[in-house]
């Protein structure tokens, strides 16, 4: 699993910084840097271009995990040029950014767009396959989500727009409930299906309210 | 009778029923739904308003189904879980009643990505297999989702859809099966013009005896231009038209006409079809073709309401 990110449009970053003259740049050792969105060439690439549109880079750094708490003493063994600077421009993931602010005053904007956490199919090939809903009926599926791998998330088959076994959605998008479909022939349990799904409890996903789990101890 | 409404009469019957679809406006003009009202009125048993078809905004379903009834023209609502959640859908459940509006068609509708604002947020609280069992239980149990009581009658006369030609084909009729389960009383095809498929669906279809079980309305979509038939084989997915098709529209001098005479063919063709209730025509654009239609086809007086015995 990894989180996957893309790069926004430079005029975008460069309007969210637009009130400040020296920037800090922050890049990420781990998922930013596999996905070439915001490892050190990145991190590189970016100083030149701020410098490039007239602003001054006061410092940069590539965390090498910067969701992990040891953020805090990466940032403190820089604080001399972040606190030279107006802001800090991170490109880790959303993980990565939302810790950097824990632990400095300064604003923090993000340089990329967090799109989702990521299973690599094979060599650079990413895919959805759950949007972390709190109620998995991948037990009812064949262990493919139609939450998830479905564009109208159907709980019950394919819609009418299930072709060759693509979505209409998109034609390089396999259609979920085709795969679903195939698995279970497969393993002579199709009846599965037969069952009217009931209602989603949409309640435990992010529709109830941000969600925070406390373990006991 | 489940809601007494003119549609659930004739099928109940036993006689072929004929309705049609009627997009409404992009705008606020009432005369625009009234016209196709005029139009449609002499020649169907029930008309749909679509629910902002293909995710392109429109009037919405209800305040169209309500001009249909002002003109004597029985509304099909039909009613797509895309754009609202279980809350809103209720509602809207009640307020058609109220307005007299009982023949409810249940989709789960386009994928906001193909209309003209892809940038929406795709509700889809459920899909239409579950607005199905929504809408039964609100009719023969009088209970909302959460168990509450509805007060008032509920009287509704549940219709879906299904498409013969997308894939899996072998699942198409297990999902039809599931809609009568879940509580369809009729449904109305995507556009027929694969003759052998559809043949062939229909057979499966009577084979588990589900054509017993629900009321089968064959969809037609009259074709007036040989460009629109490579457009809807090419670019609408899960709509299948035979190479014949597009060549005889390709070949003939009068298309308009050469469509038509398709049309009246693939209906005859359908009427032959043990199972097969009725025809839903979608002239899309195009509704001042259907009196043709449904004339030459044989299928006139309409509507048969009056002479339907109870």
């Amino acid at each position: 699993m990894i989180s996957i990110t893309q790069p926004k449009p430079f005029e975008e970053v460069l309007k969210s910084i637009s009130r400040d003259q020296k920037i800090y740049l922050v890049g990420c050792g781990t998922c930013t840097t596999t996905q070439h969105t915001g490892g050190k060439a990145e991190v590189l690439a970016m100083k030149e271009k701020l410098e490039t549109a007239g602003k001054k880079v006061t410092g940069w750094m590539v965390i090498p995990t910067a969701c992990d708490p040891l953020t805090q003493q990466a940032l403190a063994l820089n604080a001399r040029e972040i606190e030279a600077a107006d802001s800090i421009l991170a490109m880790p993931c959303s993980f990565g950014i939302l810790t950097i602010a824990l632990y400095t005053s300064k604003p923090v904007y993000p340089a990329l767009d967090t799109m989702f956490i990521g299973k690599e199919q094979s060599p650079g090939n990413f895919t959805e396959d759950c949007i972390q809903c709190g109620g998995c009926v991948l037990g009812k599926t064949a262990t493919i989500c139609p939450i998830t791998r479905c564009a109208k998330s159907l709980f019950n088959g394919p819609c009418g727009g299930s072709i060759n076994g693509k979505c209409e959605v998109n034609p390089n998008t396999p259609c979920g409930w085709q795969q679903i479909i195939d698995r279970l022939t497969a393993q002579d349990r199709l009846d599965q299906l037969d069952e009217i799904e009931p209602l989603k409890d949409w309640s435990t996903s992010l529709s109830g309210g941000p969600r925070q789990i406390i373990l006991e101890s | 009778m489940k809601a007494g409404t003119n549609l659930e009469k004739v099928l109940t019957s036993g006689q072929f029923a004929v309705t049609a679809e009627a997009g409404p406006p992009k705008g606020t003009s009432a005369r625009v739904v009234q016209q196709k009202a005029e139009i449609l009125r002499p020649c169907c048993d029930a008309v749909n308003i679509t629910d902002n078809q293909t995710a392109v905004v429109r009037m919405s379903s209800l305040a169209g189904c309500v001009l249909l009834k002002q003109q004597d023209v029985e509304p099909v609502m039909q009613m797509v879980t895309r754009d609202r959640n279980r809350i809103a859908l209720q509602s809207d459940v009640l307020g058609a009643i109220v307005l007299g509006i009982n023949n409810i068609l249940c989709l789960t509708g386009d994928h906001q990505g193909f209309g003209n604002h892809p940038a929406a947020k795709g509700v889809f609280d459920m899909d239409s297999i579950q607005l199905i069992r929504v809408l039964k239980n609100m009719r023969d149990e009088k209970k909302f989702i959460c168990g509450e009581d509805i007060s008032g009658e509920v009287p509704l006369f549940i219709g879906a859809v299904e498409n013969p030609f997308a894939d899996p084909f072998e699942f198409r009729v297990n999902r039809l099966a599931k809609k009568i389960k879940a509580g369809a009383d009729f449904i109305q095809t995507q556009a027929v013009y694969d003759l052998v498929r559809f043949t062939k669906w229909m057979e499966m279809v009577t084979d588990r005896g589900l054509d017993k079980q629900v009321h089968i309305l064959a969809g037609v979509l009259p074709i007036k231009a040989a460009g629109m038939a490579r457009y809807m084989r090419d670019s609408v997915p899960g709509i299948s038209v035979p190479q014949s098709i597009t060549s005889r529209l390709g070949g003939a001098k009068n298309t308009k006409e050469e469509g038509l005479k398709i049309t009246l063919e693939i209906i005859e063709h359908i009427r032959t079809l043990p199972g097969v209730h009725g025809i839903h025509i979608m002239a899309v654009g195009w509704e001042e073709i259907i009196p043709d239609i449904v004339s030459k086809a044989g299928l006139l007086p309409r509507p048969v309401s009056g002479k339907v015995p109870e």
